[in-house]
């Protein structure tokens, strides 16, 4: 009885030790050598493994950031210049800052302004939508509302808007990772760079569609009449496919388009408000009031063309009476 | 596996389900549409590039004259289908539910045809062209598979080096309900078409042609049988019904017992499929030097006052269409090119009538809509009814997951999107959507693998 316990004991310690040292063995023969700094840089990131930098999580790019031999290619979009700072102050090495970048969406034809023609009855999904048709309104680049962008963001940054029918970019929380803008299957988001003082102007329109085609679709559609790009100083607008596209590295942030533009489909985001000038006070003040989210840009709008709408009730009245 | 015959027919042995056949316009007479006024003809009505277009505006073109060639191998001319003058070249509404460039022309009345078009109804049977001549005259006149998916027919034509087609089978069965434009067709038509079957004969080097009907169209069966009897080397298989009994593999299945590899084609089954709408287009380009600029359209629905079996020019609107039948009934809620289960809804009766557009089908509302999406209930009819074998619920929950890999060694792309999968299933899961979106997710990585 003892002898069994004994010999099974001794066998099985015997055994253990073998294994022992062939794990030792392998292990000390096949070792795989890592830089210790990989894991150091991969502390210092976000470790949300968004994807945002290019490569498939923050250990792939943290073992990308100490493979190169300059971090001039290599950026974290969550971080920012602060994480990039952190890194390069592991790696020994020097980065440049770079502009901060925040998606912006580039449709604003929620559903007072453009109009619905059709009923759609599938599946809510973008993607599946975009492959059958071109929506349930007249335009077949606007944005068609089913929120797979908000669905691919990450950092609850976007979220649709019940009202308006679009998605609203949340500017604290958007970290320019690029999900929602490869999640849209129209290209509508854009990343933009957040601008001086967060204060950026862009034309939220992509239609392509001929100017009276793209004006009957929606109400704030961009109609190509370059009346922006003449006006522009800086040649930062480009008319191409009736559709106007301000260049952010070349826009001065000098306002005169969002002025000009006839159909309000250039956006000026976090502008302080203007100096009054006798002719445009109104507009220019009620433009003002509400700043920041696209939501409120909407709401400016609304507000614009309605004093619009009433300054040109008065004038033609004041006509009638002349 | 075994053939299965049931009554003594054939058909194929994998899935398949049975709608209700509704061929409410069976009996009808191909009519003539009367001319429209003004025809878009969109430049891309087939698979494959689209041609370019070689008119410019306010040209006058006559009926059948070419006004954009075709830009490759696998693409296909485009004829002016009336007479007239161009109005102008620009972007139209189509049944892809996107504006696509078009040709419209404004009609002058005249119909004026081009010359060496012969317009007589007289039979021609003997056939003089030889086999490249054939094969050039179907390209020549943008003679595409009239089926519905719209391929050049002079590349099907094209049997590629080392492989030998044995069998063409001409596909009359017509699966989808409510459509009989191809029964119409076969009843009118029938001498025109086994002339057709010839030259695709001849054009193929195959001695034998079997056509493919289903068994809810007696007449057509007989009226063809009658027809073949002369013939060396042709019958006729009547098919039992069952859908998707149409689609290129499933027929050969029926009819020759022979399966096509998966990723394979009908060729590397020893078969060629052409619908006898195609039969029909290539007897008139070939013996009557007519291209592809009509065809015949049904047009039905339950609440429709005059469903019926129109000859109809390309380009013509839908609604020109609709108001020949006796205009939109006022319960419509969803007006569908092509048939119930493979068809498409329009969204727009603007938009106008292409190669590939084989009914026009007016669905009241009750019918009309989808049922809310509930959870799969593990029932596996779905993979009972698929015709090509795969696991639909699987393949959908993989597409909404983004598993593309495992999509692609699931066989996504055996899909033949018939729809029996969506057709069966109990919870109203939208099976086909999530599985297109596969398809094509799957497609274009395959693509971007093999341009790397």
């Amino acid at each position: 009885m003892s002898q069994t316990i004994l010999l099974t004991v001794g066998s099985i310690t015997i055994l253990g030790f073998l294994s022992a040292a062939i794990l030792y063995f392998v292990a000390s023969k096949f070792k795989v050598y890592e830089d210790p700094k990989i894991d150091e840089v991969e502390q210092a990131l976000p470790n949300t493994n968004c994807g945002g930098c290019g490569h498939p999580g923050c250990r792939a790019f943290a073992e990308a950031c100490v493979k190169a031999d300059d971090l001039s290619d290599l950026h974290c979009p969550v971080g920012g210049n602060e994480t990039m700072q952190n890194v390069a102050g592991i790696l020994g090495m020097e980065v440049e800052e770079r502009d901060p970048y925040i998606a912006v969406v580039r449709c604003s034809g929620s559903f007072e302004y453009r109009k619905k023609v059709n009923v759609y009855d599938g599946v809510a999904n973008c993607t599946i939508a975009h492959s059958l048709y071109g929506g349930d309104t007249d335009c077949s680049y606007g944005c068609l509302g089913f929120g797979e962008c908000a669905d691919a963001c990450d950092f609850d940054a976007l979220h649709m808007d019940e009202k308006t029918g679009l998605p609203v970019v949340d500017e604290n929380k958007c970290t320019a990772c690029n999900a929602c803008v490869t999640a849209c299957p129209r290209s509508i988001i854009e990343l933009r760079p957040k601008g001086k003082r967060d204060r950026r102007i862009y034309v939220s329109c992509i239609s392509q569609e001929r100017g009276g085609t793209a004006k009957r679709a929606c109400e704030v559609a961009c109609t190509g009449c370059s009346k922006c790009e003449k006006e522009c100083k800086f040649d930062a607008i480009t008319i191409e496919n009736y559709l106007a596209y301000i260049d952010p590295q070349k826009c001065r942030l000098c306002r005169k388009c969002v002025d000009v533009c006839g159909s309000h489909s250039i956006h000026e985001i976090n502008f302080p408000p203007r100096r009054e000038r006798p002719e445009k006070t109104e507009t220019a003040t009620v433009a003002t009031k509400v700043q920041g989210s696209q939501e409120g840009n909407i709401e400016v709008m609304e507000k614009v063309k309605k004093t619009n709408q009433q300054s040109r009730k008065e004038n033609s009245e004041s006509d009638d009476n002349a | 596996m075994s053939l299965s015959i049931q009554n003594g027919l054939k058909t194929f042995s994998l899935g398949g389900v049975h709608p209700a056949d509704k061929k409410i316009s069976a009996g009808k007479h191909i009519e003539k549409l009367p001319l429209p006024k003004m025809v878009s003809i969109p430049i891309s009505q087939h698979i494959g590039a689209p041609a370019k277009p070689v008119v410019e505006n306010k040209q006058k073109v006559k009926a059948g004259q070419v006004i954009a060639k075709s830009t490759g191998f696998v693409s296909a001319n485009i004829h002016a289908s009336i007479s007239g003058t161009v109005f102008k070249i620009d972007k139209v509404m189509d049944a892809t539910g996107y504006k696509r460039e078009s040709i419209i022309i404004k009609a002058d009345d005249a119909d004026e045809w081009e010359d060496g078009i012969d317009l007589s109804d007289d039979l021609k049977k003997e056939i003089t062209l030889d086999r490249e001549a054939i094969l050039e005259k179907i390209a020549e006149m943008g003679i595409v598979g009239l089926g519905g998916a719209t391929f050049p027919s002079h590349v099907k034509l094209a049997v590629p080096k080392g492989k030998k087609a044995e069998f063409l089978i001409l596909n009359g069965v017509e699966c989808e309900p409510y459509l009989t434009a191809d029964h119409r067709l076969m009843m009118e038509k029938g001498p025109e078409i086994i002339v057709g079957a010839k030259i695709l004969m001849k054009a193929l080097e195959v001695d034998q042609v079997i056509i493919g009907i289903e068994n809810n169209k007696p007449d057509a069966i007989k009226r063809m049988n009658d027809l073949v009897t002369k013939e060396k080397g042709m019958r006729v298989q009547p098919l039992k019904v069952q859908y998707p009994q149409g689609g290129e593999k499933q027929l050969i299945k029926a009819v020759i017992n022979r399966e096509v590899p998966s990723g394979g084609l009908p060729i590397d089954a020893g078969a060629v499929v052409h619908n006898v709408g195609t039969a029909f287009a290539v007897y008139e380009a070939v013996q009557k030097n007519k291209p592809l600029v009509e065809r015949v359209i049904t047009v039905t629905g339950d609440d429709v006052k005059k469903p019926c079996n129109l000859l109809v020019r390309i380009g013509t609107p839908v609604s020109e269409l609709i108001e020949a039948a006796g205009g939109i009934p006022e319960n419509t809620g969803k007006i569908i090119s092509g048939g119930p289960m493979m068809g498409k809804a329009l969204n727009s009766v603007d938009i106008p009538v292409s190669k590939g557009t084989s009914g026009i089908l007016i669905v009241p509302d009750k019918k009309a809509k989808r049922g809310d999406m509930k959870p799969c209930i593990r029932c596996t009819k779905c993979v009972q009814v698929c015709p090509m074998g795969l696991e639909p619920y699987l393949l959908m929950t993989l597409s909404r997951k983004e598993l593309f890999e495992r999509l692609e060694t699931d066989k996504v792309l055996d899909c033949i999107e018939c729809g029996s999968c969506s057709f069966t299933c109990p919870s109203d899961r939208p099976l086909l959507d999530y599985i297109r979106l596969g398809k094509k997710t799957v497609t274009s990585l395959i693509r971007e693998r093999s341009n790397s």
